[in-house]
């Protein structure tokens, strides 16, 4: 089933090309069985692309491509047997109800009424929908929604499930009940590609993740590898008003490992942070307001690329 | 163990072959499988059109507007039988057209567009092809469901007095699909709907009803205006069923152009709807 060194996916120089826009730009990555792979960037950053080539829909431009050791160009409908996509958009059937959506479902995958109706009720459960098993879908909310989009996912027991930007849109609330969902499957070995723009999100559900950037890889490694490699351990984040940020950025030169002036604050990268807030105040600064907070995935995409996740 | 054990167990599991093997075969039926689903939520309305459609047409038609022909025409009726068994082919025809129309326009249009179903679809291992050919697999169920209604009542009236008249039955089916197939292949094309529907109808569908040989024989036209008739499914249909259902008297050749005119239309909007709805999905 999978290439011989382990890897569930294996791309090497995966390029996609839409007419003058190389969407994706020979990319390079693997994910192995059990591991839940982030994609972390922007919009445009090339990560829906990216993952359409994964699901087996959209065929690359260039390079090779490995999903459970097939060709996605060539045998397209085998792999997507086996893999499960949330996609970004819910393109549930809302005409039918809730547990109907499962079950018609499963049909696309072949499967027999007497596996899917136990099938689906198990599902339920886990998407925590049981009582909305006979509601038409119309009448759920956001959060139910991709609850239901992700159990639906589930349906042929895949190998890899691919999501998506799987809690864009949804209240705090929601995100919490999805995030620990995702976390059941992945505590339960399900191997996850996830995309996002969220940092948390990226912090909280992968073990390993690619940062990527107007088509490319940016960087590589575990949440915790690359704030350690590319950030320092603390920040300080300190608003003097946009005005006076600069101004602000000047006297402070010289203080932390490095200071990045944004529009609307300053950051300065430290490993003592409250030490270096004590300073700011011994230099009669007085900024508008101040925090230190531990570095994350954000205050790496800036030092990659200078700008933020979320612009 | 608790069902979300067991729903966490099944999708970490490794899985043989079988997923896929029946999807890749019989794609096809589980898409029209899921349409069939959807036309259930309509059924009530389906079948309230379907029953008093073909009432109202034979009641206004055929029994109203055929009687005063049959009288003024001293009994001899057009095209040697009574009005209502002349237009009742035609009738019939239409309403496999209509029926068509309704499953391959809107439904296409929204499953790319506002239910966003057909990727739904595609991330299984159902194909692009499948997909389309589903579509059309539940629209022909639907079409038969519509003409035999119909044809029950034409039958009823008196309207179907020869010998092989239930073959009007698929000649109007095949007239609706060949349609249909081209609505399809239109409706996967178009972004938006900029009322291009609306425009289907009024400038496609309404001439077509009223030129193709459907309430008088095309011949009564100008020879200027006859080759709607020709172009038109619903002409090509028509006459077919016009030679089952009273044994209407036409050249080998012409009943042999009828039926190659729908295959070939068939062909072509199934084949034009392959190309738009793969690469509308692999996109």
């Amino acid at each position: 089933m999978a290439g011989s060194d382990g890897a569930l996916i294996r791309a090497r120089a995966l390029t996609k090309v839409f007419g003058d826009l190389r969407a994706v730009d020979s990319i390079d990555f693997d994910v192995r069985r059990g591991e839940a792979f982030g994609l972390l960037g922007p919009n445009g950053a090339g990560k829906s692309t990216t993952m359409r080539m994964i699901a087996s829909v959209s065929k690359r431009s260039g390079g090779e491509l490995s999903i459970l050791g097939m060709d996605p160009n060539a045998r397209g409908p085998d792999i997507r047997g086996h893999l499960g996509v949330v996609p970004q958009q819910d393109n549930l059937d809302v005409e039918i109800r809730v547990r109907d959506n499962l079950i018609v479902y499963g049909r696309y995958f072949g499967l027999p009424m007497r596996f899917l109706g136990p099938k689906a009720d198990e599902l339920l459960e886990f998407a925590q929908l049981t009582e909305k098993a006979r509601v038409k879908v119309d009448l759920l909310s956001g959060g139910m929604k991709r609850r239901l989009t992700i159990a639906r996912a589930l349906v042929n027991e895949p190998d890899i499930l691919l999501l998506d930007e799987p809690t864009t849109g949804l209240d705090p609330q929601a995100r919490h009940i999805l995030w620990d969902r995702l976390f059941r499957l992945k505590e339960a070995g399900v191997t996850l590609v996830i995309t996002t723009h969220y940092m948390d999100e990226a912090e909280q559900l992968c073990d390993r993740l690619i940062v990527m950037d107007k088509g490319r890889i940016m960087a590589e490694g575990t949440p915790a590898s690359l704030i350690q490699e590319y950030t320092s351990r603390e920040v300080v984040e300190l608003r003097f008003g946009s005005d006076r940020n600069a101004l602000a950025a000047q006297r402070l030169a010289g203080m932390g490992r490095r200071i990045e002036i944004l529009p609307d604050r300053l950051l300065i990268y430290t490993d003592s942070g409250e030490a270096d807030l004590a300073r700011v105040v011994e230099l009669g600064l007085e900024p508008l307001t101040s925090l230190v907070r531990r570095s994350s995935l954000e205050d790496v995409f800036l030092r990659l690329t200078g700008r933020s996740l979320i612009e | 163990m608790s069902s979300e054990e067991k729903a966490l167990q099944g999708a970490a599991a490794i899985l043989g072959e079988r997923r896929s093997a029946r999807s890749i075969a019989f794609g096809a039926w589980f898409v029209a499988e899921a349409r069939l689903r959807n036309m259930l939520a309509y059924l009530r309305t389906i079948a309230l059109t379907s029953f008093f459609n073909p009432l109202m047409y034979i009641l206004a038609l055929g029994v109203g507007v055929g009687s005063y022909i049959d009288k003024s025409s001293g009994g001899r009726g057009v095209a040697g039988v009574s009005y209502i068994t002349f237009v009742g082919p035609a009738l019939l025809a239409s309403a496999a057209l209509t029926a068509a129309f309704e499953e391959t326009s809107f439904p296409v249009m929204g499953g790319f567009k506002w239910t966003r179903e057909f990727w739904a679809m595609n991330a299984t291992p159902i194909s692009a092809r499948q997909i389309a050919n589903g579509v059309l697999l539940a629209a022909l169920f639907r079409v038969v469901f519509t003409v035999l209604l119909f044809w029950l009542f034409l039958a009823a009236f008196g309207a179907m007095p020869g010998r092989l008249c239930a073959l009007s039955i698929p000649a109007s089916v095949l007239a609706g699909l060949a349609f249909g197939s081209v609505i399809m292949a239109v409706a996967s094309r178009l972004e938006e709907d900029d009322g291009w529907f609306a425009a289907i109808n009024r400038l496609i569908i309404a001439p077509m009803f009223l030129f193709s040989g459907t309430f008088f024989p095309l011949e009564n036209l100008p020879p200027a205006l006859r080759w709607i008739g020709w172009i038109s499914p619903l002409w090509h249909g028509t006459q077919l069923g016009r030679i089952a259902a009273f044994g209407l008297r036409e050249p080998a050749w012409l009943v042999a152009a009828h039926v190659l005119f729908l295959a070939g239309l068939l062909a072509a909007g199934l084949g034009l709807s392959w190309s738009a709805f793969a690469r509308r999905l692999a996109k």
